[in-house]
Order: structure tokens, then C-alpha cells, then sequence
């Protein structure tokens, strides 16, 4: 046992910590809905006889910032005598904390305002998402799990589950959801009623908040109703035969050519180059990644369960599917996409829809879909090139589904065939090989290398003067990569590098692990 | 039109001797200022004041009733100046700003109208914008109240403390011939709670039996004899009064048992704060019946010799609790007690903190560590307090913190500011970067990603001016940028005119978005509604060209990047000399959906050819770079992680929030970056012509389609 060496003075108790009121924090995003809430709960605590105050500080963060509403409140005392509220949370003091989104849960538990003695936590779990998480080129999401692996820790019980969604799908907002999650998790002492009483005071769309209320209240009671269970992640199984004669060739030579670990990418990848231009491209895919994968085995391959070949089978897909128009003009026209937009936007039959693309193709764009020697004619003679380039070179404004932009689009989605003699299949071609090359080099010394100079290949990604700008992270990623390739530990490094370069649009933080890189070479 | 409407709360303002008020503080001190009889009111919108303005706007049925005057002053200055109408005539009046930067800019009427005293009583409304959440500066509002002399209010943050202040406070006015200042922090402002209402007062003498009755002083005027004289006034006459008034009316409080060697001396808006330390420490219950003697000075100007002598008398110490520095207070008490030979002990900043807010927490630790110096018997077995340190202390906090992503505020979805500052995004690509002076208002969000814009702001309206000593030919030109809430509220004369003047060769971009947006969406000058009690449609351009600006570029959408954009790289680089300056207008978005979607809605209800839009993103075109959230921000436009295992990045996606500005677009188009974006229209009610023309399309667009699909290759099983 551990000895106790507090000091104990021989006193009487100067008085226990006396009652204290009830503490409820909102935490919310500005425009959320916090004050609503907040003035539902303090007309709810008033209407039920207690002495109710809340307080909070929009400011500038009404305009989307983060921001706090607090409420106490507290019956009278002897003689109706009235408490002295607090007028801002004070950490490890709050008795229900209410999150309007899962990373402003996370930012409550930072404020000290949720502990494990005390506070339970209600929270939405889904995600708004912040600007720096949103402006990364690539994944630059925060870690929910960060979040879940905290609330365990803090809160004293949990109520958590997608708010939000409740709310949409009874046509209300978030606010309503939290009020019958607050109602379900007991910890004020009114009746469910009581809580419903007051949303039937408001104005407007009564019925819509109550039934969200009442969905929200089930689902902290109950937990998800079956119906929500996430299906079992079954992989797609590699369908045995299929119907279309070409899709079947191109799916037997898969099966015979490739390991059993790259199956499900490859097949994805199959559909992918094949939608992009035509059978001969599939065979040509399947080819090249045969002959990658007869390299991943000469190099011990199956130690590593094919992971070259499983990230090449991805990769290999996405760079023989370059970004050009005749891609974009496919996609636009596609039956598909109208269908979606109609449901996206909860269209109704009666009702006709239009959309209006903003294009702005430039002079380049269309020289590099020309056959490579006329393409290198317009290069070479620059005043036709640029005579050319004024009347192209500017944003248009394309109503997709008017007659005549449809069939402009559609001609251009049809020389698909053409596709091959361009200028950019050319160069498209030489860069795949290069990389391919540098990675498959790598495979008889470094298999991990390897494999991460295949995940290079998601830096390059946009259009225009975007893609220039992806083409040289991607120089600088591999450049760097090389000079250390002889490292045993080249792999983490080159991983490092990519993240690096997909977190940040600036090239701050790349060349910040270049020049770490410099210094260990 | 202001952001919210309080229609439904003005009826509040009606309520009489025995009702129960209840809601927000502002409007406590709303309904007190007519409980008081003032004549006059104006005022500066701006947190946490903004909703009071709000109110009177909308409150014009029961201050016509009343026959006051309800003025939206054109700057904090203004309205100080309004209140010389106290000095002569035996007027109420009472004015309101966000301080500090308001009582900075009122600083020099302030100080005239202190200086020749006032008949009438006259108050300044100050919402005290410090501590967590503030937009300002921190600063104190004590310094002005007793550079100038004003007494200074700080009620404690209870609705019957604050009205009762109002009420007795324009009777201090009075009795001492001094402006007052009332002070209310943030959260007293936004507090709700309840008060017994009194009946609202006509002033019996009016402001047009001034206007019928002039008179004048020269001893009230601040011009040499008089201003010596003045300040004998204050000392000799002023002074005594005011402490005379303020003991004989108990505007101090004096609460717990008058027992132990220590007491607590608190200013009135930290009073609640401070009980719930006490009770943490258990020397309190919930109800402020406290153990410890405390005195409230709810007037924390001027320093009360003989209560202070009075109070602390025979006690071994005593404890200020004062947030904020300068700790002018704890001077004040220090020397009145050392002038009267007290030997009380007096300590503050040596116990709590020199600045930042005074929570509860922060008390508790300060109040524990003086008690243990001076008085440890009163913390008695130290009940457990609230404490996060272990929990905080934990890896899974640790973990927590690294990834909880940083929210600051930003512009609203579909802001007409959002593609301006896209364009200046675009041409600093071109042109380089360049030095930007920032103002205050929304447009200063500019200064956070993603467009990190903007490099000083010196105060509202100032934006152009703080570009002045950027007048001197170099290879690039200085950009000042101004709202128009700060283009009328001084920048026409102290940026545009200033500029001009000096034949100032750099570029103003004026931000015009038809209101006072950050504030709450008050008219201003140029204004494009109509509103009956004020004139509004007074175009910028014709300011700053009737002020002799000859190179103005007006560009009327500003969601017209590609223009946009030419308009600034032209501003940029045109030989021309003299002021560049571009007005930028296109209408707040805030204010003009809650105008329209209650119009839309009926409007498709009724029948009606209807078109509504939204924007959407191809994802199979989308690369997920996202180049257009670098140049956007917009809350609707999100990223979304795909269900495809060949894709590792999310790609761009846009929700039901969007409002169609066009924003995304017109950026794609001019930065020339993807052709994801689309604007889908969605026509409500078509008409005949509508369904002739789709009929026309369908049969063609889907023969097209069907040839499309019969030539895939159908991977399906």
C-alpha cells in the first residue's frame, strides 16, 4: 500500500462542494443551429419551473468558426431564492456536453469539458469538414479514430451516432436529432413530453422536428435498427465466366496470367483501361502487367504475397487512363450520369433538368489528342499554333443537353479510336515506361522500394497547368527517391516523401523531407 | 435588413411595472434605456452590441410612441458627438459600441464632452469584447473612463443588477454633471435571464422643445478659460458628487459574513465567476451565500475611499479580483488604503493572472493559493475541485490534439467576397505577391487558408489608409482592401481621399456587399434595399469620383472571376497614376437567401416557372487535387472518399448547402483547372416551350446514348 502524506489538518469541513447546478456545453460550428438548441433547452428547464440561463459568444464564429453555448440550470432555492449561474464552463465541471459534428467532440474533450466522473457526451458522428483538411491534394482527412479512441476514455457514457443523417432523412436539422438525444440519455429530469412541448412552440416545421426528435430519441435508446448494420464487406468475387465474348477473353487471360492476390485490383483495373478506349487496350494491360508480375516472382514475390503486382495491377490502371478531352467527353455523355444528377438532386419526373459544364480547353489540349506529327507541326510552326490557340483558348460555357453541344461532345467522345497516334498517348507512353522501369529496376534489391515507387504514380493527377505542376512533385519524389536508393531503409523514406507530397500543395513540406534526405545521404 | 429579426422580441420592449421580462441581456439594457426615459439613442453596430442596434431598428412603432430618436451613427464618433445633446438640455441619451475599438474611435468627443460636463444624463453602452472569443484587441475600457473622467459601470452579469445600473446610473449622470459609461462583456450580453419590468418613460422634456428653445454656455465649451476651469470642475465638483451619489444609492454591494482575517474585493462582472469559485473551494453555496466578506464594485470608476477604508479595516488582507491589465483597480485600492494608513494587505496580479479571461478555474487556483498564504484555515478539509490535469495527461489526449483539425471562422457558402480574393489568388500566380493591407469585416477571413491574403489591418476603415507609406515607386504596387461598412465609416476621407490627395500610385479594392455583413447585415449608405427611415442607394463609385479619383473600375459581379482578375492585373499594372481603385459588388449571399428562398419556395408552390440551381462535381473527371478548395473555402464544397479501390485520394463533391453562386465554375474556368463542375438547373413547373424543347433533344441525346452503351464492353456477369 501506498503511505498517504497529504497533510490532514485537524479542521471541521469549511462545507462540502454544495449542490451545483446542471451543466450542459453545445459545441457547435457557426450557422449549425447551436442557438436554437441552446433556447430549446433553456425554455424547457424554465417551462419545467427551474431557474435556466445560457450564455454564449458568436462573434466572428458564427461565420462557420468553432464555438460554444453554455447552459446551467438549477431549481430555486428556500424562498424562491434564485442560484448565480456561471457563465462559461469551467473543465471537469459539465455534466452533458452536446457535439454537433465528431471532430468538435474531439475539440470539447481537448477544452477539459468532458471527464470520465461526470459528463456525458452527444455526439454527432459525422463529419463537416475543415479547410485544411479539405485543401491537401490528396487525403488529408482527419483521424476519427483519434476522436473514438479519446471519447472511450473521457466521457462518462456516449451517445453517438449520425445525427445528422436522422435529421435529413426526416427533413429537419441537426439541432432536433441532439434534442431527442439529450431527451433519451436521462440526464435531465423531465419527461420525454416535456421535451416535445417545447419544440411545439416553435414556428416553423413542427411536425419535421418532432419526427427527427423522435428518431433521434429510438436510436439512443435502442442503437441502430437493423437495417443500418453495415453490410459484411464480402469482396466482390472474380465472376467465373461472363456473358460478352470479349469481356470473357480478357477475363480468362486474367486468370491465367496473373496470381491469385491481384485478381480483384486487376479486374478492376481491366474495366477500367477497357472503358477508356477499347479490348486491344485491356490485352495490352494484362500484358504489361504479366510481364510485371513474371518479375515480382523472379524477385521472391510470393514472400510478399504479390504485392508489386497487386499495386501495379492498380497503377498501371490509372496511368494507361490519362485525363484527356475525349475522356471528359465520354463521361459527360454517358447515360449514367444524367440518371445520377436526377437522383442527387431529388428531381421529380415532371421536372426537367439542364446542366451547364465549365470548360475552358486550351490550344494544348487539343494538339496533344492530334496524330503526333501534326500535333509536332503545330509545335514547330508557333504562329499558326498561336493563331489557333486565341480562338480556342477560352471558357465556354457548354449546356450539355442541348442539341448541339451533345453531339459536339459526342464526336469528340467518338474519335476515340484516334486516341493512339496522339501526341499525348506518345508521351503518356515514354513516362509510364520510365517509372515502370524504375520500379521494376528496384524489385532484385529492394521489393519494398519498389512497390513504393509504384504508389508514386498518385501524384499526378488534374488537368492543365495542375498536371504540370503534379509531373514535377512527381520528378522531385522520384529524383529524391533515387539518390537513395541503395538504402536499405529507401522504402520509408520514399513513403515518406509521398505523404509529404500529397498532404501538402505548397511544396514547403516535400522539400522539407528532401532536404532531411539530403543530410542522411 | 439585419440578419436576424427581433420583431417578435421588440413586444418585449412594451411590457409594464410587474411584468416579467425574460431574454438576452442586450435587450434588458434595451428595455432599461426606455424604463430610464432617454430621448435619443444611436450607436455602432459591431459584437456584442450589434443586437441591440438591431432591435431599436426594428422597434421603430414603440420609440415613436415614446418620441425617442433613434439614429444609426455613422461611426462610434458620431455617436459620441450625438450625446452633446445632453450638454446643454435636460436630456436622456444613450449611445452603444463595441470597445475597445469603438471608444477608440469616440476617444476625442468623448473627451469634449467630459470636459464641459452634461445637464441630461448621458451613457455609453460599452460591449466589452475581451477574453475567449473576441475579435479585437485586449484591451480595457477603464482607461478611457478615467483619462476622460467618465464613471464607469460594471454591473454584475444579473438582468435586474444591469437594468437597475442603467436606471440609477443616468441619475448619477445627473447629480454629477459627468458622462457615464456602462460596461458589458460578451456573455452578459448574450445571457438570458429575467427582471420585473417598470413601465417605459416619456422624457418630459423633449428633443423638440430643445430645437424650439435653444440655448448656449461658452463656460460649457472647451476653448481656454473654460477648460482650465472645467477640470477644477471635475475635481472639486464632479468628483465629490459622484462619490457622494454613488454611497448614498449602494451602487457597491457588500455580501458573506463579516468574519476571518481576508476579504475579496471583485468587480461587478466577475461576480459570478467568482461564486462559483467560492464554491468550488467550498466557501459558498450555489445561492452566493458566501463565507468570506465581499465587496461588488459595480461601479469601477471612480475607487470609493471610504467603502474600500470601510471594508478592509481590520483585515489581514485583502484579494482584487480584476481581469485584465493594467490592474488599475488593485492601484487604486492599494493607494486609497495606504493614504488612510489601513493595514489590510492587498494582492491581485500576484495571486491571478496579469491577463486572459478570469474563469472560474483560473479564480479557484488563484483565490486557493492567496488563502494559503494569508488565511489557510478558511480552505478548511479542501473538498476535491474539478480537476483534468491526469485525463489531459493521457496518450489518447495526446493523439487527440495532433489530429483535431484547427476550425476557424470563414466566408459564408456562395459569399461574393470568396471569388474576389480567388482573383487575387490568380494574380498573385502571375504577378508575384504583393503587399495587401487588410480591414476589418468579413473580407478579413482573406487573411486564413485557404487564401492567406492580407498582411496588417489597423482598424475598421483604415485599410486604405494603412497602405500610405507604400507611395513611392517600386517594381509592384501595394493593394489596400476595404469593406464598404469601413469605406463610410471613415475610409472614404481617411483612405480614398487621403489617397488622391497624395497622388498615391497603388490599388483600393473597396468590398461591397450592400451591408454591414460581419455586424449583422445593417444598412448603410450604400445599401441596394429600401428602407423607409433611411436613405440608402448612394453609389461608391460616385464618392470616391465626386472625391477626385479618376481611375475607378466598377465590377458588378464579382463571381466573374476571369473579369475579376483582368480588373486587378490591369489595376496592377496600368501606367496610369494616382489611385487604382476597383469597387467589387455583388450582394452579401446571407442576406439575399433569406430574402429569395422564402420567395422560390412560394413560387414553385404556386405554379410558377421556377429555376433553382446547385453545382456538382463528375467524379470520374475529378482527380482529387483539389486545386479548386485552394481557391474556394466554400463550406458546401467538400471532399469525399470514393468506394473504388483504384482511387487513393477523395475527390471534390459539393452538398445540398450549395446556393449556385457559381463560384467553383467561374474558378475552373479562369485558372483553367478541370471540367468537373457543372451547374445543374432545375426547372420547376416547366412551361410548354420548356417540355417542346426537351422533346426535341430526348430522342437524339438518347440515340446517342444507346450507341454509346451497345458498344461497351459489358463486364457484368
Amino acid at each position: 500500500m501506498i503511505r498517504d502524506e497529504t497533510v490532514k489538518l485537524d479542521l471541521k469541513p469549511a462545507g462540502g462542494p454544495s449542490e451545483r447546478p446542471i451543466s450542459i456545453a453545445i459545441v457547435a460550428m457557426g450557422g449549425q443551429g447551436g442557438g436554437v438548441l441552446t433556447d430549446w433547452i433553456v425554455a424547457l428547464a424554465e417551462d419545467q419551473g427551474w431557474i435556466a440561463q445560457s450564455t454564449s459568444v458568436p462573434g466572428v464564429a458564427q461565420r462557420t468558426g468553432a464555438t460554444i453555448y453554455y447552459i446551467e440550470m438549477m431549481p430555486a432555492g428556500l424562498g424562491g431564492r434564485r442560484p448565480i449561474l456561471a457563465q462559461m464552463p469551467t473543465p471537469g465541471d459539465v455534466d452533458v456536453v452536446i457535439a454537433s459534428e465528431y471532430m468538435e467532440a474531439g475539440r470539447s474533450i481537448l477544452r477539459g469539458i468532458v471527464t470520465p466522473d461526470r459528463t456525458v457526451l452527444i455526439a454527432s458522428s459525422h463529419r463537416t469538414l475543415a479547410v485544411t483538411e479539405k485543401m491537401a491534394p490528396g487525403e488529408g482527412i482527419a483521424d476519427n479514430g483519434a476522436v473514438a479512441d479519446a471519447v472511450h476514455i473521457a466521457a462518462r457514457r456516449q451517445i453517438v451516432f449520425d445525427m445528422n443523417a436522422v435529421a435529413i432523412d426526416h427533413g429537419s436539422v441537426i439541432s432536433a436529432a441532439l434534442f431527442g438525444a439529450l431527451a433519451a440519455s436521462a440526464t435531465l429530469p423531465f419527461a420525454r413530453e416535456a421535451f416535445q412541448g417545447i419544440i411545439r412552440q416553435g414556428g416553423k416545421g413542427i411536425q419535421a422536428s418532432l419526427a427527427t426528435f423522435d428518431a433521434a430519441f429510438d436510436r439512443a435508446m435502442h442503437g441502430a435498427p437493423p437495417s443500418e448494420a453495415p453490410p459484411a464487406a464480402a469482396a466482390a468475387k472474380l465472376p467465373e465466366r461472363l456473358a460478352d465474348r470479349r469481356a470473357d477473353a480478357l477475363l480468362q487471360t486474367l486468370r491465367a496470367t496473373l496470381p491469385q492476390e491481384a485478381h480483384d485490383m486487376a479486374f478492376l483495373g481491366l474495366k477500367k483501361v477497357v472503358d477508356f478506349q477499347d479490348a486491344a487496350y485491356g490485352e495490352e494491360y494484362l500484358s504489361r502487367l504479366a510481364d510485371l508480375h513474371a518479375r515480382d516472382a523472379a524477385a521472391g514475390g510470393t514472400d510478399h504475397g504479390f504485392a508489386f503486382t497487386v499495386e501495379a495491377a492498380k497503377h498501371l490502371a490509372n496511368a494507361m487512363v490519362y485525363d484527356d478531352l475525349i475522356r471528359v467527353a465520354r463521361s459527360k455523355t454517358r447515360t449514367a450520369r444524367r440518371d445520377r444528377i436526377r437522383t442527387e438532386l431529388g428531381v421529380r419526373a415532371e421536372q426537367i433538368v439542364r446542366t451547364t459544364e465549365y470548360m475552358h480547353p486550351r490550344m494544348e489540349e487539343f494538339v496533344s489528342a492530334m496524330p503526333a506529327p501534326l500535333a509536332r507541326w503545330f509545335l514547330r510552326h508557333r504562329r499558326f499554333y498561336d493563331w489557333a490557340n486565341r480562338r480556342i483558348d477560352k471558357g465556354r460555357r457548354v449546356s450539355t443537353y442541348s442539341l448541339r453541344w451533345f453531339l459536339a461532345l459526342s464526336l469528340l467522345g467518338a474519335m476515340r479510336p484516334t486516341r493512339r497516334w496522339s501526341l499525348r498517348h506518345q508521351t503518356e507512353t515514354r513516362h509510364r515506361e520510365d517509372w515502370l522501369s524504375a520500379a521494376s529496376g528496384a524489385l532484385q534489391t529492394n521489393y519494398a522500394l519498389a512497390v513504393a515507387i509504384l504508389k508514386f504514380r498518385r501524384l499526378i493527377k488534374g488537368y492543365s497547368d495542375t498536371h504540370v505542376r503534379s509531373l514535377s512533385k512527381f520528378n522531385k519524389v522520384m529524383k529524391t527517391t533515387q539518390t537513395i536508393a541503395d538504402r536499405d531503409d529507401a522504402a520509408m523514406w520514399a513513403g515518406l516523401l509521398l505523404s509529404a507530397a500529397v498532404k501538402d500543395a505548397s511544396h514547403d513540406s516535400l522539400d522539407g523531407a528532401i532536404r532531411t534526405i539530403e543530410t542522411i545521404r | 435588413m439585419a440578419e436576424r429579426s427581433f420583431a417578435r422580441e421588440v413586444e418585449h420592449l412594451r411590457l409594464g411595472a410587474g411584468d416579467i421580462f425574460r431574454g438576452e441581456g442586450i435587450l434588458a439594457i434595451t428595455k432599461a434605456l426606455l424604463q430610464a426615459g432617454v430621448s435619443y439613442v444611436g450607436g455602432y453596430q459591431g459584437s456584442p452590441i450589434s443586437h441591440l442596434m438591431d432591435v431599436l431598428a426594428d422597434a421603430n412603432d414603440i420609440l415613436d410612441e415614446l418620441g425617442v430618436n433613434f439614429q444609426s451613427s455613422a461611426s462610434e464618433a458620431t455617436a459620441a458627438a450625438m450625446l452633446s445633446a445632453s450638454v446643454m438640455y435636460p436630456l436622456r441619451g444613450a449611445v452603444a459600441w463595441k470597445s475597445t475599438v469603438g471608444t477608440n474611435v469616440a476617444s476625442d468627443a468623448l473627451a469634449n464632452l467630459a470636459s464641459g460636463g452634461v445637464t441630461g444624463g448621458a451613457m455609453v453602452i460599452v460591449g466589452e469584447d475581451y477574453g475567449e472569443g473576441s475579435s479585437i484587441m485586449q484591451e480595457r475600457t477603464h482607461a478611457f473612463a478615467m483619462k476622460s473622467q467618465m464613471w464607469l459601470l460594471d454591473p454584475r452579469p444579473d438582468h435586474a443588477c444591469i437594468v437597475d445600473l442603467i436606471e440609477k446610473g443616468f441619475e448619477l449622470s445627473e447629480a454629477s454633471n459627468t458622462p457615464v459609461m456602462l460596461q458589458v462583456r460578451v456573455r452578459s450580453c448574450h445571457m438570458t435571464g429575467s427582471f420585473v419590468a417598470r413601465d417605459n418613460v416619456r422624457p418630459a422634456f423633449t428633443i423638440a422643445d430643445a430645437l424650439n428653445n435653444p440655448k448656449r454656455n461658452l463656460d460649457r465649451i472647451v476653448l481656454p478659460p473654460a477648460a482650465y476651469e472645467h477640470e477644477q470642475e471635475k475635481i472639486r465638483k464632479r468628483l465629490p458628487a459622484a462619490i457622494d451619489f454613488i454611497r448614498s444609492h449602494r451602487l457597491n454591494e457588500f455580501f458573506g459574513e463579516r468574519s476571518g482575517r481576508t476579504g475579496i474585493i471583485v468587480q461587478g462582472g466577475m461576480y459570478n465567476s467568482l461564486v462559483r469559485a467560492l464554491q468550488f473551494l467550498g466557501l459558498s453555496d450555489a445561492y452566493g451565500d458566501v463565507r468570506l466578506p465581499v465587496y461588488v464594485m459595480n461601479v469601477g470608476y471612480p475607487t470609493i475611499p471610504d467603502e474600500v477604508e470601510d471594508f478592509c479595516r481590520g483585515l489581514d488582507a485583502v484579494l482584487v479580483v480584476e481581469e485584465g491589465q493594467p490592474d488599475y483597480i488593485e492601484q487604486s485600492i492599494t493607494t486609497v488604503l495606504a493614504r488612510a494608513a489601513v493595514a489590510a494587505q492587498v494582492r491581485g496580479k500576484a495571486y491571478l493572472p496579469m491577463g486572459g479571461d478570469y474563469t472560474a478555474a483560473v479564480l479557484t487556483k488563484g483565490i486557493e493559493a492567496f488563502l494559503e498564504d494569508f488565511d489557510p484555515a478558511r480552505l478548511g478539509n479542501r473538498p476535491p475541485k474539478p480537476d483534468v490535469a491526469p485525463l489531459m495527461a493521457s496518450p489518447a489526449i495526446a493523439r487527440l490534439k495532433e489530429a483535431v483539425p484547427a476550425r476557424p471562422p470563414g466566408l459564408c457558402t456562395g459569399c461574393p467576397e470568396r471569388p474576389i480574393f480567388a482573383a487575387m489568388k490568380l494574380v498573385e500566380q502571375e504577378l508575384g505577391a504583393h503587399h495587401v493591407s487588410a480591414d476589418i469585416g468579413c473580407h478579413l477571413f482573406s487573411i486564413l487558408p485557404p487564401f492567406n491574403i492580407g498582411a496588417t489591418t489597423m482598424g475598421f476603415g483604415l485599410g486604405a489608409a494603412s497602405a500610405s507609406a507604400f507611395n513611392v515607386k517600386a517594381e509592384k504596387r501595394a493593394i489596400a482592401v476595404m469593406g464598404d461598412g469601413g469605406f463610410w465609416h471613415n475610409g472614404l476621407t481617411s483612405g480614398i481621399g487621403n489617397a488622391v490627395f497624395n497622388k498615391h500610385d497603388g490599388v483600393f479594392l473597396i468590398v461591397d456587399n450592400f451591408y454591414s455583413s460581419a455586424t449583422g447585415g445593417q444598412d448603410i449608405l450604400s445599401s441596394r434595399a429600401l428602407n423607409k427611415r433611411r436613405k440608402t442607394n448612394n453609389s461608391i463609385v460616385d464618392a470616391v469620383k465626386g472625391i477626385g479619383a479618376k481611375w475607378v473600375r466598377q465590377v458588378d459581379r464579382t463571381y466573374d472571376v476571369t473579369r475579376m482578375r483582368a480588373v486587378l492585373r490591369e489595376a496592377l499594372t496600368t501606367k496610369e497614376e494616382g489611385p487604382k481603385i476597383i469597387v467589387a459588388s455583388s450582394e452579401c449571399m446571407l442576406n439575399r437567401q433569406r430574402r429569395e428562398k422564402p420567395k422560390v419556395a412560394q413560387a414553385i408552390k404556386a405554379g410558377a416557372r421556377t429555376v433553382t440551381a446547385r453545382f456538382g462535381v463528375d467524379e470520374e473527371v475529378c482527380t482529387g487535387d483539389h486545386a479548386c478548395i485552394r481557391l474556394s473555402g466554400c463550406p458546401s464544397l467538400s471532399v469525399k472518399q470514393l468506394d473504388d479501390p483504384l482511387r487513393d485520394d477523395p475527390v471534390a463533391s459539393i452538398d445540398n448547402s450549395c446556393v449556385a453562386c457559381g463560384n467553383c465554375g467561374e474558378v475552373a474556368d479562369a485558372a483553367v483547372l478541370c471540367p468537373s463542375f457543372y451547374q445543374a438547373d432545375v426547372i420547376h413547373n416547366p412551361t410548354r416551350w420548356d417540355r417542346l424543347k426537351e422533346r426535341l433533344a430526348a430522342p437524339v441525346i438518347a440515340f446517342l446514348q444507346r450507341r454509346q452503351d451497345r458498344r461497351a464492353i459489358c463486364f457484368e456477369a
